[in-house]
């Protein structure tokens, strides 16, 4: 019985240096300048972080401590106190004494753990005397940051390709982390961040900054950070929101002020350049061209990319009848929403009339609509304004 | 009087036996068990590497859905009801329960509940895919149509646990054997005592909030939309208020199996068996007033926040006296590692792990950066793999010789224990790493630094999985045959159920015992 059990320590032995050998081979696939093997939380890059993280480690230490005490003891016993090695059973079953010892002690360990997560907790929620404020929204499934006061703003969607998430490319080392706009703010302010939520719960989460907030419909919650360093700092939505939950990342972009300023007035012109476009008469390829990006970005998560749906959940835009019906309704659609099912938005409010027109003029002509026709960013205007 | 069981099906359809109850309810349980853990090794072939391979992310989501519910109340919860229906009468020299015809159907309404949960994964839209903890308006406004049915397997697996509860707490109170008094009791009643109170009191605030969407759902009402003045917080609230009492009554039957089965082994009776029985009141009492810790990003006013912080902190205590209690049971004993005390062994070393890193957690602003990661993950799995699924596994080993009357295949026990045992560390140890380094939950896809660890884990789950394989052929192996079990079965163990012989008669203590 004694060889059989080793043989079986032998076999799990094998097993688990394979395991190793095995996550060693996938370090050959794995794209450069991806930090593995991390164990540990980050220390992040404000104050707020470094206080998480030193209290992090405090009460990591006082268990390991504890740990060490308790299983020191059973493992002792548990060698000593055999059978096998004649051990003969005491009998004693209670101590008074003991049992106050092992209630208070650790009573006062929980104390002295209370009083710095308590000053810390305070210092977190004190969100006055902020220098900035920005309005974040979670959307199903990417965010919208508002800079108040200030007429900036823009929506931040995943850029990492589909390629690489199918497997049919290689993984950049920011993969499922990238965005096509980062937020950007300034370093050395104290930002406020508001944070709510278009449609299901989500939880804005950046680990350098220490900030996790549940973004919630209905609701706005504070929170904010003070940034030292100028850098890239990545997170992600860490609420279940649907079905696209693991795919809205956030990467906030912390700049020296000056360049933070140049940033906030090349994005005041290009709103104000976009805005001019609404004017503008475009050809249908012009719009095509434009309107394939968008419906990539914005409505294949659901309608997915060859326009197919996903049936029973996501109706299909290939052959649809809003797709291939009057304009009117199809305007209705993108622009007002679904009044039947709450996952196909209000688009109106958070895209540009250009990008409307031409995801709408995309839609009736891709994937064998092939409705001939198409629409001007003037025409989204007047539907908008309800002439 | 006394007779047999009936012949042929009916045996089983009709049954009000105790016994008979008990079985079935175990291998409800398993079947559960093996069905639940068939989805979690989905997810895990899907987590295996970064990039979408085998599934679809809404399938993906309907996965992790699907695992928790079927384990939560598929699997740990009828496996603990199922020993509750063996042993207690038995324990407390009864005859049967005390409600044996509500015993019957409290158990046959539960493959209803879970055929009706199963079959939404073939409807249109899929099975529920918000999460066991089924947030609104994600499980609401925006949930599948298959939502409803979601509802009712709910509620019938709720009347089913409440006529449980019930059950024992009329069977404790009015069908001990005379001299029995309450603390005389073998701490595996008292747990599960207590276990029914708080069963009684949050089944139905379940079933209050799983109400509350159906008639948003269908009938229009805003209890958390916040469109029409309802809150979405407000569920989280009401679901926390079931959910927090919910994972002790996962634990606390659990405590009071290890607390029989460390002694046997030891050789050496319970230490501190009043402050166990205090301990695990306490612990109740608490687990009713920290359910807000799970909600510590929702945005709560900083007063709440420092209330939920302390009282989940202070849950330390009763916990750490139960631990040490344990320990210094074994402390001089005369100990043998039989399979039941390997995995009460591990049972107290792991649950000690997963309640360092529920202290951890219980730190608030810590907790802003565990919050919804795998560091949760772990933390959870930790409590209830080795909790609820090792202290279950224990028992069955522990008292299988008494019910069937045959020893089970010792080697065959160590071998499951030890694969189980490295499986369930490679498997969710690694999940602290990635959910420290900033992996969050329920993603069916990751960034590439957390690939490393999810590769290991996933493994490990494989390992696992194929340890209770071994478990199922073990167990039929020892009910068709083997060594035949004495009537004590092990070396002097305490508790009336060693009294009777083995197998136990079909029918036990028609005529009480006299403790002394």
């Amino acid at each position: 019985m004694f060889i059989r059990e080793r043989r079986l320590f032998a076999c799990l032995l094998v097993l688990v240096t394979g395991l190793g050998s095995s996550a060693l081979a996938l370090a050959d696939e794995m794209a450069e300048g991806v930090e593995r093997w991390g164990v540990n939380m980050t220390q992040g890059v404000t104050p707020v972080s470094r206080d998480v993280y030193g209290l992090h480690m405090d009460i990591f230490w006082w268990c390991v401590g504890i740990g060490v005490v308790v299983f020191g003891v059973m493992f002792y016993t548990m060698i000593v106190h055999r059978k096998s090695n004649g051990a003969k059973a005491s009998n004693f079953h209670e101590s008074t004494t003991l049992e106050i010892l092992w209630t208070v002690v650790p009573f006062l360990i929980l104390i002295v753990m209370a009083i710095p997560a308590t000053s810390s907790l305070l210092k977190i929620y004190d969100t006055d005397e902020a220098d900035m404020d920005i309005m974040i929204t979670g959307y199903q499934w990417k965010w919208k940051y508002e800079y108040l006061g200030q007429e900036v703003s823009f929506f931040s969607n995943l850029n990492t390709p589909l390629d690489q998430i199918q497997n049919r490319a290689p993984k950049g080392p920011n993969y499922l982390l990238e965005v096509d706009e980062p937020l950007v703010i300034p370093v050395k302010k104290k930002v406020r961040f508001l944070i709510t939520a278009n449609d299901v719960i989500h939880a804005w989460w950046v680990p350098d900054l220490a900030v996790k907030r549940d973004a919630v419909p209905g609701y706005v919650n504070e929170s904010w950070a003070y940034v030292d360093e100028p850098g890239i700092y990545r997170g992600q939505c860490a609420e279940l929101c649907g079905k696209d939950h693991g795919f809205m990342p956030i990467v906030v972009k912390a700049l020296p002020q000056d360049e933070y300023d140049q940033w906030l007035d090349e994005k005041r012109e290009a709103a104000a350049a976009i805005k001019a476009l609404t004017e503008k008469t475009f050809e249908f390829d012009e719009l095509y061209a434009q309107g394939e990006k968008i419906y990539n970005s914005v409505c294949a998560a659901c309608h997915q990319p060859g326009g197919a749906g996903i049936p029973g959940t996501f109706p299909a835009i290939k052959g649809s009848p809003i797709a291939t019906g009057p304009m009117q309704a199809h305007l209705e659609m993108v622009v007002h929403g679904s009044s039947k099912n709450p996952a196909m938005q209000a688009y109106g409010p958070q895209i540009s009339e250009v990008d409307i027109a031409s995801v709408i003029t995309y839609q009736r002509n891709a994937f064998g609509n092939n409705m001939g026709d198409s629409v001007q960013p003037i025409d989204v205007l007047k539907f908008k304004q309800g002439k | 009087m006394a007779h047999g069981p009936a012949k042929g099906i009916s045996r089983w359809l009709f049954t009000t036996n105790h016994k008979d109850i008990g079985t079935m309810y175990l291998w409800f349980s398993f079947a559960m068990f093996l069905l639940g853990g068939v989805f979690a090794l989905v997810i895990r072939a899907e987590l295996f590497e970064p990039g979408l391979q085998i599934v679809e992310p809404a399938f993906f989501n309907q996965m992790t859905t699907m695992h928790g519910l079927v384990m939560v109340f598929g699997a740990v919860m009828p496996a603990f009801v199922g020993l509750a229906n063996w042993l207690i009468p038995m324990m407390i020299g009864a005859p049967d329960m005390a409600l044996p015809r509500m015993n019957n159907w409290s158990f046959w309404i539960l493959p209803f509940a879970f055929a009706m949960l199963a079959s939404t994964l073939l409807m249109e839209g899929g099975a529920p895919n918000f999460g066991w903890t089924f947030y609104a308006p994600l499980s609401t406004t925006y949930a599948p149509p298959s939502v409803t049915f979601f509802i009712f397997a709910v509620h019938i697996m709720g009347a089913s646990s409440i006529m449980g509860a019930i059950n024992i707490i009329a069977t404790i109170l009015n069908m001990r054997a005379p001299g029995m008094t309450l603390m005389k009791m073998p701490l595996f009643v008292w747990t599960w005592l207590i276990t029914a109170y708080l069963l009684i009191a949050v089944m139905p605030v379940l079933a209050g909030v799983v109400t509350m969407m159906l008639m948003d759902i269908h009938f229009n009402t805003s209890f958390f939309d916040a469109a029409g003045g309802g809150d979405p917080v407000l569920f989280q609230h009401v679901f926390w208020f079931f959910g927090h009492p919910e994972v002790y009554i996962m634990i606390l039957p659990a405590f009071g199996v290890v607390s029989q089965i460390i002694p046997t082994f030891a050789r050496k009776p319970l230490f501190g068996y009043a402050s166990m029985v205090y301990a695990t009141s306490s612990i109740a009492f608490l687990s009713f007033i920290v359910w807000a810790h799970h909600m510590f990003t929702v945005g709560m006013p900083v007063a709440g926040e420092l209330f939920f912080m302390y009282a989940t902190m202070l849950i330390a205590v009763p916990t750490g006296v139960k631990v040490f209690n344990w320990i210094t049971t074994m402390f001089r004993g005369s100990m043998t590692f039989e399979t039941p005390m390997l995995f009460s062994v591990a049972f107290v070393i792991l649950f000690t792990i997963g309640g360092f890193s529920g202290l951890m957690l219980a730190i608030a602003p810590a907790d802003f950066q565990y919050h919804d990661t795998y560091f949760v993950v772990a933390h959870f799995h930790y409590v209830l793999v080795p909790g609820a699924i090792f202290s279950i596994t224990a028992a069955v080993y522990y008292w299988l010789p008494k019910w069937c009357g045959n020893m089970y295949n010792e080697t065959m026990g160590k071998t499951h224990f030890w694969m189980a045992f490295i499986g369930l560390n490679l498997t969710f140890f690694p999940m602290h790493f990635v959910g420290l380094a900033g992996m969050p939950r329920r993603i069916p896809d990751y960034a590439l630094q957390f690939a490393d660890f999810n590769m290991i884990a996933s493994m490990g789950a494989f390992l696992f999985g194929a340890a209770q394989i071994l478990f199922l052929f073990n167990v039929i192996a020892t009910i068709r045959g083997g060594k035949k079990a004495t009537d004590e079965v092990w070396e002097n163990p305490e508790g009336l159920e060693w009294t009777v012989p083995s197998p136990a008669p079909y029918h036990t203590f028609s005529v009480p015992p006299e403790v002394k």
